[in-house]
């Protein structure tokens, strides 16, 4: 069985991290992967830096950025990950933005990703029907999960529809919002996590934007199988103490 | 063949909607009711008569005199430096808003690059009383501050773009941003042929009626409606794809697209898109774009604030690959000179980015015997600062 669904299977209140590769210092993405795994992440989501990412917010634009201008691209990525799975046995996703995955051609994308260990990707801007007609095989004949995100305005058939392509988890996302911005749990995002929950759909939740504190965790693991952190993490990170501001950070949630 | 949009959203290999799902329902809303709304009677009416008396359409088709004996061929320019707020803008934003309001929004919001499509949605949002917000890169800010001014003075916010190169790629990225977080109430007026299906079929519609009225001048004029060749300068595409529509499916019409050289294509300061670029895939649609081998988007370099970017509408990228169009390149100085050039023959000072459409003339040859319409696509009262600095005037 899947790393994922394994997880899935075996464990509640799951923590998801996400964190830009190549950054802060342009080899830090495999250590930083290593740290999590031992502070307690459940998932790692590596993020694979674009130059025009229009679903980020400032601190996720800022560590692409700075990413690129060390010299990141998906070929040193990795060639990078080629030592991921003799350090980190949690499940590994790829996110990203569809443009550098076409340049690299997406069955050689895919082909790398299996080859190092990695289980998936999320490509927020790789429609679904795009998805369905080109790329379905390609990402299943390999094992590979794709995960597809979902936002208080999407429809309950396109839900269905999306449940019924994904293969690990759905990404639910707390409002409509670049990343960045912190969870406002009011009555309506309450009554759309409940209305999801609902759905019962077959793929398992996970909650993510805008969760920065063990508050907005907890919430996203009452409605939820757990909740990823992206922003958040990024902005902790301290060069000169990589592992330590991991540590640090991990602890408010492992409490 | 068919140059245009097929039910999938796509022209050939692309166009599509490569959207994150937080701007899907949107997105999707306007596709499936924008043919609806477009076709309806009430707004045929509604924006003809607001392109007539508000706009002052139809703009001329002018013989240029002096122009024509130069370069050995009749030279009509299209007037739409003569529009309200001096650009073909103006033409989608009166459209937009008209759809806007039908499907019930209360935000607009807007990408600019030289200002003039900035100047005409926060017009068209004071002429329909709704709130503005446009997204200008710092450095057109600062290149083009009177259009700066009269956003401000219409009543738009202008919000500075100070990521990547600070000019238009990225006031479209933060405009895109806006979007995601104001997902229910705000409609994004695009300003070209840019960005996830349907904006580029959309927007061509609107500019469309440049084509629509160059063919019926033309045969008053001449007594035939169809020219030997139709010039405009390429951005995103727009003011190019209103002076092409009519004339893509007749084949005798040759179609070339003039896009910004900089200081040389090769000279990487240049936003030669289809010279440099490849297939890829930029602020939503699959297109052509400047890229490294990584897929990262290259900062493109043009004179122009207008030109100044990295892509080019799907359309246009099938036009290009197809060759049903011929895309050609000036370079800053070549376009500058043109600029100079029809104001001191025709007593016109035009956009530096329509100057560029006019620069290809220079390049050409002709017999004597062919009609040939250049797209002059604004006038070029916000780069006079550019113009008296070049030639120190
Ligand atoms: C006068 C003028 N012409 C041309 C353009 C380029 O846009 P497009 O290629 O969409 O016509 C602009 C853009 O700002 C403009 O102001």
């Amino acid at each position: 069985m899947s790393r994922i669904k394994t997880l899935f299977q075996e464990k509640k209140n799951i923590l998801s991290i996400y964190f830009t590769a190549g950054y802060p210092e342009l080899n830090d993405t495999v250590r930083i992967a290593e740290a999590l795994e031992k502070s307690g992440a459940d998932l790692l989501e590596i993020g694979f830096p674009y130059s025009d990412p229009v679903a980020d917010g400032p601190v996720i634009q800022a560590s692409s950025k700075q990413s690129l201008d060390q010299g990141m691209d998906l070929k040193l990525l990795f060639e990078q990950l080629k030592s991921l799975r003799e350090k980190v046995s949690i499940p590994v996703l790829l996110m990203g933005y569809v443009n550098p995955m076409l340049q690299f051609g997406v069955e050689n994308f895919c082909n790398a990703c299996v080859e190092v260990g990695v289980d998936g990707c999320i490509v927020p801007d790789l429609p679904m029907v795009e998805y369905e007609e080109f790329y379905q095989d390609i990402f299943e004949s390999r094992g590979l999960s794709n995960i597809f995100l979902v936002t208080p305005q999407t429809s309950p058939e396109r839900i269905r529809k999306i449940d019924g392509l994904s293969n690990g988890f759905i990404y639910l996302l707390s409002s409509s919002a670049t990343t960045g911005q912190s969870l406002q749990v009011s009555e309506n995002t309450e009554s759309y996590f409940a209305r999801i929950a609902d759905l019962k759909l077959n793929n398992p939740l996970m909650i993510g934007f805008g969760i920065n504190s063990k508050e907005t965790f907890d919430k996203a693991c009452q409605y939820a199988n757990g909740g990823i952190i992206g922003s958040a993490f990024v902005k902790a990170l301290e060069p000169a103490d990589l592992e330590g501001s991991i540590q640090r950070f991990m602890l408010k949630f492992k409490s | 063949m068919s140059y245009f949009v097929n039910e999938k959203g796509y022209y050939g290999d692309f166009g599509g909607a490569y959207i994150p799902e937080m701007l899907y329902p949107n997105v999707e809303e306007l596709r499936q009711n924008y043919l609806k709304i477009i076709e309806d009677e009430s707004f045929q009416q509604e924006f003809h008569q607001l392109l007539k008396d508000y706009v002052g359409r139809p703009s001329p088709l002018y013989l240029a005199k002096r122009l024509s004996q130069k370069y050995k061929a009749n030279i009509f320019l299209k007037r739409e430096d003569l529009n309200h707020t001096g650009a073909h803008k103006i033409n989608n934003t009166i459209g937009q808003i008209l759809l806007a309001e039908r499907l019930g929004k209360k935000r607009i919001i807007a990408e600019t690059g030289a200002g003039q499509h900035g100047v005409a949605t926060a017009t068209v949002c004071a002429l329909r009383g709704l709130e503005c917000v446009v997204y200008m890169g710092e450095v057109d800010i600062k290149r083009q501050a009177p259009n700066v001014a009269r956003m401000k003075m219409l009543g738009a916010k202008v919000v500075p773009a100070t990521s990547g190169s600070k000019t238009l790629k990225d006031a479209t990225n933060e405009a895109m941003r806006d979007w995601i977080n104001n997902p229910v109430d705000t409609h994004y007026i695009i300003g070209s042929v840019v960005g996830p299906h349907p904006y580029p079929d959309m927007v061509a519609i609107f500019q469309s009626i440049i084509s629509e009225e160059t063919k019926k001048q033309l045969l008053e004029q001449t007594g035939n409606d169809q020219p030997d060749y139709v010039l405009a300068c390429v951005g995103g595409g727009s003011n190019a794809m209103g002076m092409f529509y009519h004339f893509v499916d007749d084949e005798k019409v040759k179609l070339v697209a003039v896009e910004a050289g900089g200081k040389g294509v090769d000279s990487g300061f240049s936003a030669a898109t289809t010279y440099l670029g490849k297939e890829g895939v930029l602020h939503g649609s699959r297109s052509i774009l400047m890229q490294t081998d990584d897929g990262q988007v290259v900062e493109p370099h043009s004179v122009s604030a207008g030109l100044d970017y990295p892509g080019i509408g799907p359309q246009h990228a099938h036009l290009f690959k197809t060759g049903r169009g011929q895309y050609v390149s000036v370079t800053d100085d070549e376009s500058l000179q043109a600029g100079l050039l029809l104001t001191q023959m025709e007593g016109i000072i035009p956009a530096i980015e329509s100057a560029h459409a006019l620069a290809y003339l220079e390049k050409m040859t002709f017999t004597g015997q062919e009609n040939v319409v250049v797209c002059l696509s604004g006038r070029g009262d916000k780069d006079m600062d550019t113009y008296m600095k070049y030639f120190g005037l």
